[in-house]
């Protein structure tokens, strides 16, 4: 009985949660890019008015027109068709490494928060440590030795981003830890993983779902970063980043090769965050403390 | 106070020891050292390979080397780069100079502006100053660098011609040299930190104009402004010296991709084309700069915090 009537609450809460989100336009807004990205990504190879690698060296940085809506890049290729496409590696690799991130992180800052002491002291200063060195050393040096395909990056942005992960879910852990529900799971004699699974998680839940949806949009700004710097997707696959920098030394001539990834990344990128956003206000979580890590 | 203080550096240099022993072993672990990539092609040779590891003292355990790089490090000698031939030191300088010069450039356009949009923005909440300037916001902090970047340079470079879109001024040149083509990247930085900044102050001024004693200065007929400025604003910034400690941290090592867009020959270029090379020495000569800075202005911060934070002014004066 009391199970299901937590069920109902939780359901309800889900329910309340998302309505207050898209009840603010940041949320609505945002919400709508986000799934329109989506949506885009898993259509677009069947949307697509061009094949993607399709070369043709008449249309050379041709400039737009009916039939090549956004012009052709400096191979001859179809950049709206391009642009369409350039999310789809992007969205996979985040997709999958922002829960995996979310969920080591998650768990081991709740691990740590719960059994605190000496330990977690040792475990905070290797996490400042890893902190302390930028991204993009972290993830350059890993890429430079192993390659950069999709098997490298989903565990390596997991991993990095899962880090400052701990610290948040560390954080919530010791404000829900002194409650009194948690002292009588003790004294009722539950096993630490019973703790946590039953007591810390769903109060902990909140922050990590603010925070998974921030890491999100940081790592894919740091996906389409590694890209346009030649570390991240291979060509030919379509990527904005990679469009971008190759489009950038055409740009006093042909400026329409750039316009259609910046406006597909932006609009992606500030789609999650206003969502972030908003979700985080539909929580009742202040995100404006937190600084670029 | 002083404890806490002595506490804190502690910490701080607790933490660059291990960063140094994180990149150290880090370095050590991926598959391949200095003298694979220095021989190239040859390193099937054995011989070579051999004779070529006992030249760089690379056949000695992992310890002991380290014991006497961190020991190098402390006093400023970073060893010497792949080729074996240039002092690390010596090209991380010039570099760091570069990166610094960025960094204070940006600040210096960056803060100030952020803080006034801060209390603007903080003070008129959910009014249309406030709206226009935090929507903004948004577009500012999540828009990839590089494309900020690429869209000023379009506009203000190709369609306008204003200001020189690259920096083709070499690394080891005088500061002077480097205006104009400074300004597009300080623009592209001072934007992303102003916004982070501002939207810390927005909330921290908010915080405070609802707090009780700012209430009490109002019904004991303060003025509006002098309450403004005399109540509100101290405490109100105070939780910003911590953003713009982290904001400055990051622009002093994450700055990469700007750096390339724009050809800055600062850090953050060397760092990409030291780890296209895989020159390890150099790599962690950076990494291990660019973490000594991060604590360093962290500390900073704390310290600053501490001795700006009226409750804890007023504990140490009462003893």
């Amino acid at each position: 009985m009391a199970q299901a009537i937590t069920h109902q609450f939780e359901k309800n809460r889900a329910l309340t949660v998302l309505k207050d989100l898209v009840s603010r336009p940041s949320g609505a807004i945002g919400l709508s890019l986000v799934m329109f990205h989506l949506v885009l990504a898993i259509i677009s190879p069947y949307i697509a008015p061009y094949d993607y690698k399709l070369q043709n060296s008449y249309l050379m940085l041709s400039a737009p027109d009916a039939v090549h809506w956004l012009g052709a890049d400096h191979l001859g290729r179809d950049v709206f068709s391009r642009t369409l496409m350039g999310g789809r590696e992007a969205l996979l690799v985040t997709g999958i490494a922002t829960p995996l991130a979310v969920i080591w992180g998650g768990f081991i800052g709740i691990l740590f928060g719960l059994v605190g002491g000496r330990l977690d002291e040792v475990l905070m200063r290797v996490v400042d440590a890893f902190l302390s060195l930028p991204w993009i050393l972290k993830m350059l040096v890993i890429i430079v030795t192993f390659g950069s395909g999709t098997a490298v990056l989903i565990p390596t942005l997991a991993f990095f981003y899962g880090v400052p992960v701990i610290r948040i879910a560390r954080a919530a852990t010791h404000d829900v830890i002194a409650r009194d529900f948690v002292w009588s799971a003790k004294a009722r004699g539950h096993s630490r993983i019973s703790i946590i699974w039953r007591e810390l998680l769903p109060n902990v839940l909140d922050a990590l779902m603010v925070e998974g949806a921030m890491r999100w949009s940081w790592m894919l700004l740091a996906f389409s970063s590694l890209s346009f710097l030649g570390f991240g997707v291979s060509p030919p696959t379509p990527d904005w980043g990679l469009m971008i920098s190759d489009a950038r030394g055409f740009m006093s001539f042909a400026p329409w090769g750039v316009i259609g990834p910046v406006i597909a990344l932006s609009s992606l990128i500030i789609g999650i965050n206003l969502t972030a956003d908003a979700l985080a206000k539909a929580l009742g979580i202040d995100r404006a403390q937190k600084a670029p890590v | 106070m002083i404890v806490m203080l002595m506490r804190r550096i502690l910490l701080g240099f607790i933490t660059v020891c291990l960063v140094s022993i994180i990149i150290f072993s880090g370095i050590e672990m991926l598959p391949g050292d200095a003298c694979t990539q220095y021989l190239g092609e040859y390193q099937a040779d054995k011989e070579l390979l051999e004779q070529c590891r006992k030249d760089l003292d690379l056949n000695r355990p992992a310890h002991e080397r380290f014991r006497e790089w961190a020991g190098g490090a402390m006093t400023g000698d970073l060893g010497m780069a792949v080729d074996g031939k240039t002092k690390i030191s010596t090209i991380v300088g010039d570099r760091v100079k570069n990166s610094l010069l960025l960094a204070f450039c940006a600040m210096l356009v960056g803060i100030p502006l952020a803080l006034i949009l801060g209390i603007i923005t903080g003070l008129w909440r959910d009014r249309m100053p406030d709206l226009v300037i935090s929507t903004l916001a948004i577009f500012a902090m999540t828009i990839p660098e590089f494309v900020s970047a690429t869209l000023l340079i379009l506009v203000f470079s190709i369609w306008l011609g204003w200001l020189p879109g690259i920096v083709l001024t070499s690394a080891s040149a005088p500061i002077s040299e480097f205006f104009p083509e400074i300004l597009l990247p300080v623009i592209v930085l001072s934007l992303v930190m102003c916004a982070h900044i501002m939207r810390m102050v927005r909330s921290s001024v908010i915080d405070v104009m609802s707090s009780d004693y700012v209430q009490m200065a109002t019904l004991k007929g303060v003025p509006y402004w002098q309450m403004v400025f005399r109540h509100a604003l101290p405490n109100a910034l105070l939780p910003a010296i911590n953003v713009v400690a982290l904001t400055i941290a990051w622009l002093l090592g994450g700055v990469v991709v700007i750096e390339v867009v724009f050809n800055y020959p600062g850090l953050g270029r060397l760092m990409i084309d030291a780890i296209s090379d895989r020159d390890l020495p150099v790599v962690q000569s950076i990494a291990l700069i660019v973490a000594s800075i991060y604590v360093c202005v962290n500390l900073a911060a704390d310290l600053l915090t501490m001795l700006a934070n009226p409750k804890l002014r007023t504990v140490y004066t009462r003893k």
